[in-house]
């Protein structure tokens, strides 16, 4: 028997959201800090908030923040696929947020391998993964606003 | 050893060069790097005379390079932001430190050698670094390192935000507003021009030539070659000599190594250093962090993975022992 028919309720599912949330989040800040305008701007004048004009911390918690991130996606997978899938599936919603996620993930992964010593990439596929990284996390953030007002989560109930 | 200075350039570079078009980087074949190895200079600064011809030959040969800004500049929000402005025909001619005119400078340094005064002097310039944090950190890709280890800042593309001088371990490059692509977007919110250091020449090194600094300066203080056997020249010159060298290890490495029988610590304590006036001290590698954290991150997914496989394991053994009590 497939633990998940008794549709039982797991801690993960309260507790992934919220970590995931809260690492976009980080992942976003330390992400448009690789921009020189939190300075510019006086967010780094806010108490609190001045190591968000510090290149080298922000550059340090987004490789912090990506690491965290490889951890929850792949868990998230591995325990979707193990717990949940039976009882649950995607919407579309969610699908557009994995492509997505994906997307950023892949550059990201690109970016971490141009910044190694022995790798040098071309200057226009550099360029490419820069722009491209911004650009879908741009897109995530808006479907994410748009999908958080139409109410569209990740799961609907196969049985619904 | 196929190390280049400027004369023995001119005694076989121009026989070895049609060899070399054929290749990535189409320097003479002496100076050609082994297996793609980057290519690094030897700056010995006990040669250096302090006759700026170095500085000259960069100047007439990146000319063209150097930004026309147009004026007037556009107003700057917030007013915090302030406009970096080299482009009026006195700051055009300032030579004694790095401006987005002037690429290559000479530092001097009074030392006391032996009970005697003297005067040392030696050109300061973009380091070339291995691993260099410009280009790894700026947000653009507008400064890039080139596989032969020259690392160029782009100015078609660079907006002027002073990130690549901030993360730099010597603030070597310069900025100049007025000019480049933050104009035609949005010029008093974003960018603030075009950053601007040495590029070592990397349009004559493509076509086989070297670079202005090495191919003028009558004293040969300049050598380049695969970085391999700079190094080894350097230390074979350091041990024979009892000089010392700087560059090697400095920020990861750099592709610029300087030797110098005063130990760089008197030097740097010895020269001007501030805003375009670079420092002499060691530098940890800036970017260290991104390599460990780059192993953590091959970790992270495999541990995720064990993680939720153990995690899945239990729930499905518990279901089925709870199946089997029922039962």
């Amino acid at each position: 028997m497939n633990p998940d028919k008794t549709q039982r309720c797991y801690i993960e599912q309260a507790l992934i959201k919220p970590i995931y949330l809260f690492l976009l989040f980080m992942m976003g800040l330390t992400g448009f800090g690789q921009m020189p305008i939190f300075k510019r701007y006086y967010i780094a004048d806010i108490p609190g908030l001045a190591w968000t004009a510090k290149f080298y911390v922000t550059h340090y918690l987004h490789y912090l923040g990506a690491i965290l991130l490889f951890f929850l996606v792949v868990y998230g997978v591995v325990f979707y696929l193990g717990l949940m899938r039976q009882s649950y599936t995607l919407n579309r919603a969610a699908y557009v947020r994995i492509i997505l996620l994906a997307a950023i993930i892949v550059t990201g992964i690109f970016r971490v391998l141009k910044n190694l010593p022995e790798v040098v990439f071309s200057p226009a596929f550099t360029m490419f993964i820069d722009i491209s990284h911004l650009a879908f996390m741009m897109l995530l953030m808006i479907f994410g606003i748009v999908f958080s007002i139409t109410r569209s989560g990740w799961l609907v109930p196969r049985n619904s | 050893m196929s190390l280049l200075s400027r004369r023995s350039f001119l005694k076989t570079g121009f026989a070895a060069a049609g060899a070399a078009c054929a290749s990535q980087f189409p320097l003479p074949a002496a100076a050609q790097p082994k297996n793609n190895e980057e290519l690094a200079t030897l700056i010995d600064i006990r040669k250096c005379i302090g006759c700026e011809a170095c500085v000259e030959a960069c100047r007439d040969v990146n000319g063209f390079k150097y930004p026309e800004p147009q004026k007037p500049f556009p107003k700057m929000y917030p007013s915090r932001v302030k406009v970096a402005d080299w482009s009026d025909e006195k700051k055009r001619e300032v030579r004694d430190r790095l401006t987005p005119y002037n690429w290559l400078f000479i530092q001097w340094a009074t030392v006391n050698i032996d009970g005697e005064e003297q005067e040392i002097s030696f050109p300061r310039r973009c380091m070339h670094c291995q691993n260099p944090p410009c280009a790894d950190l700026c947000p653009w890709g507008a400064a890039r390192k080139l596989k032969n280890g020259i690392t160029v800042i782009h100015s078609d593309i660079c907006l002027g935000g002073r990130k690549c001088q901030i993360v730099c371990p010597w603030d070597i490059p310069q900025r100049q507003t007025g000019v480049g692509l933050y104009l035609d977007l949005l010029p008093s919110y974003a960018g603030n021009g075009v950053m601007y250091k040495c590029d070592r020449c990397y349009n004559l090194i493509a076509e086989g030539e070297l670079p202005a600094c090495i191919e003028e300066c009558p004293e040969d203080v300049q050598t380049i070659g695969p970085r391999s056997e700079i190094v080894q020249e350097a230390h074979r010159l350091a041990d024979q000599e009892g000089a010392y060298i700087y560059g090697e290890n400095e920020n990861g490495g750099t592709n610029t190594i300087y030797l110098s029988t005063v130990p760089f610590e008197a030097l740097n304590q010895a020269i001007d250093k501030g805003p375009g006036q670079p420092h002499l001290d060691p530098v940890k590698d800036k970017m260290a962090h991104a390599d460990n954290l780059a192993k953590a991150m091959l970790i992270a997914p495999i541990a995720g993975l064990a993680a939720a496989v153990s995690r899945v394991y239990k729930v499905t053994k518990n279901v089925s022992n709870q199946i089997e009590d029922k039962k």
